[in-house]
């Protein structure tokens, strides 16, 4: 029932450019395919792009408030495939410019 | 309520000073509505509708519970029904909405934060495609968009609308007035839940139909009340009911009335008061929840219930964040998908976009129930930082 306002959820092919970062957290229960997204970014200077792709619902939520808290560019969710077997793929910009003024919790 | 001398008060047994429980949303009782009920499974055993003397007594203590319940909503004894439960008091009231309007339609409008049984029943209609009738969005603080449920309403095919008085699992308010407002412009009833409010916000004014459930007001489970005025055209399908001026074909059981009516009672009468300390008590917790690194604090902060709060904390796991707390004495409950039978996290946190996982729950019991629970509070948020980074310590990389 949840979308990502705004965001493509096309069943299509590879769109993720050819620079992005690749992380699979595929048959993953939450909260680990965001463990390892925030773990990529962290690793990856401002601007680069990373593809997180989950199979576990409750990314769908978790992704983009992540995002959100963590001030990282949700730019496009296209699902892969329908459930079971079928991912979400995830492409998000780490943007470096918003590091945090808060103390920051690293993530396990 | 007026029964036979009761055994001697005591506090609840379950909150037993080394646990601090902080999920009041299914209990304990209130104390006394606890010896009302031991009191009244030997004075109200017998079926109201015999004409012996025990039948007779259990009738007039079930006409009182009722007068009493009836009173506290401001309705008329014979606008309100005894159900077996909240949800089904919900179920049933759209239900009745439902098939008086089934000339025009069979579609139901509701936010996308109600009860499950009330989104259930909306995608099931929307399933058989019958017109009119949507999930209508909410924004992060999970207040429904006025704009969206105005123009819902209005589509051809709607016959009822239903919305929470406030949200159970992150405790912000609706607009009711205007909801209902915009309900009356297309001449669409609607259903207002109760089941997290009564007791402990005011009665709402608004409504063509007010389901509710004893839980809420430290009553007993399996008690839910539905409130139909004259005014509202509500039938269940079927032949007439006998029981509870037809809106249910389950007997009421009478101890459970009886104790309900009694949690009402003590409830009502300090509603105001112990909401302003446990809204104070609840701003404690938010504090020290935002006081935690990555963690976001859901709904409305201020516009909200006293006693209800939710927030999430980024890279923790929700079962294991319960069972920590657990450990540590403290009872919460979780919107996160791992706490929950199915794969799917609770459905109020991904309607407003907020984390679902690391998600704890809040319900702060009422002070009648646990006359410490300041220092529960205070006890909850000391322990709070250490227990958030001994579970985030322990997932694996």
């Amino acid at each position: 029932m949840s979308s990502v306002d705004g965001m493509a959820a096309d069943g299509g092919h590879g769109d993720a450019p050819e620079d992005a970062v690749e992380v699979d957290a595929r048959g993953l229960r939450c909260p680990l395919p965001v463990i390892q997204l925030a773990r990529a970014l962290d690793a990856v200077p401002g601007g680069q792009l990373v593809r997180l792709l989950a199979t576990d619902p409750a990314a769908r939520t978790d992704v983009p408030a992540f995002c959100r808290l963590r001030g990282a560019e949700l730019l496009q969710v296209s699902k892969h495939g329908q459930a079971p077997g079928g991912h979400t793929a995830y492409l998000v910009r780490q943007v470096s410019a918003t590091e945090p003024e808060a103390v920051r919790a690293t993530p396990p | 309520m007026v029964l036979p001398p009761a055994v001697s008060a005591r506090a609840g047994s379950a909150a037993s000073p080394a646990r601090v429980l902080l999920d009041a949303a299914s209990g304990p009782l209130v104390p006394s509505a606890r010896e009302v009920l031991l009191t009244a499974v030997d004075q109200g055993w017998a079926d109201p509708r015999r004409l012996y003397a025990e039948a007779r007594r259990a009738r007039q203590l079930l006409d009182q519970a009722r007068e009493v319940v009836a009173s506290g909503l401001g309705v008329l004894p014979e606008q309100l029904s005894f159900l077996p439960g909240g949800p089904a008091a919900v179920r049933a009231g759209l239900e009745g909405l439902r098939y008086a309007g089934r000339r025009v339609g069979a579609g139901v409008v509701a936010s996308a934060v109600e009860h499950s049984a009330v989104l259930l029943d909306v995608q099931h209609a929307s399933a058989a495609s019958q017109p009119g009738g949507r999930v209508v969005a909410v924004d992060r603080q999970g207040r429904v968009d006025l704009d969206a449920w105005g123009r819902a309403v209005g589509e051809p095919g709607t016959v009822a609308a239903a919305l929470q008085s406030a949200n159970g699992e992150v405790g912000t308010r609706q607009p009711l007035a205007l909801a209902h407002e915009r309900c009356a412009e297309h001449g669409i009833p609607l259903l207002v839940d109760a089941s997290a409010s009564l007791g402990r916000d005011p009665v709402p004014g608004q409504y063509d139909v007010l389901a509710g459930d004893a839980r809420s007001w430290g009553g007993p489970a399996g008690t839910g009340v539905l409130v139909v005025p004259w005014r509202t055209r509500w039938r269940l399908p079927g032949p007439a009911s006998e029981l509870e001026g037809g809106r249910t074909h389950v007997e009421p059981v009478v101890p459970l009335v009886l104790a309900a009516a009694e949690a009402w009672q003590q409830t009502a009468h300090r509603r105001e008061a112990d909401a302003r300390e446990a809204f104070e008590l609840v701003a404690h917790i938010r504090a020290a929840a935002a006081a935690l690194p990555d963690t976001e604090v859901a709904g409305d902060p201020t516009d909200r219930m006293a006693h209800v709060t939710t927030f999430s904390c980024l890279f923790a796991d929700g079962e294991v964040l319960v069972d920590e707390l657990d450990r540590r004495g403290f009872a919460v409950a979780s919107g996160s998908a791992c706490t929950s039978s199915t794969l799917a996290p609770s459905h109020v946190l991904a309607a407003m976009g907020v984390l679902t996982h690391g998600n704890v729950r809040v319900t702060l019991p009422l002070a009648s129930v646990d006359p410490r629970r300041g220092e529960s509070v205070h006890s909850f948020c000391a322990a709070l930082p250490d227990a958030v980074a001994t579970v985030r310590s322990r997932l694996q990389r």
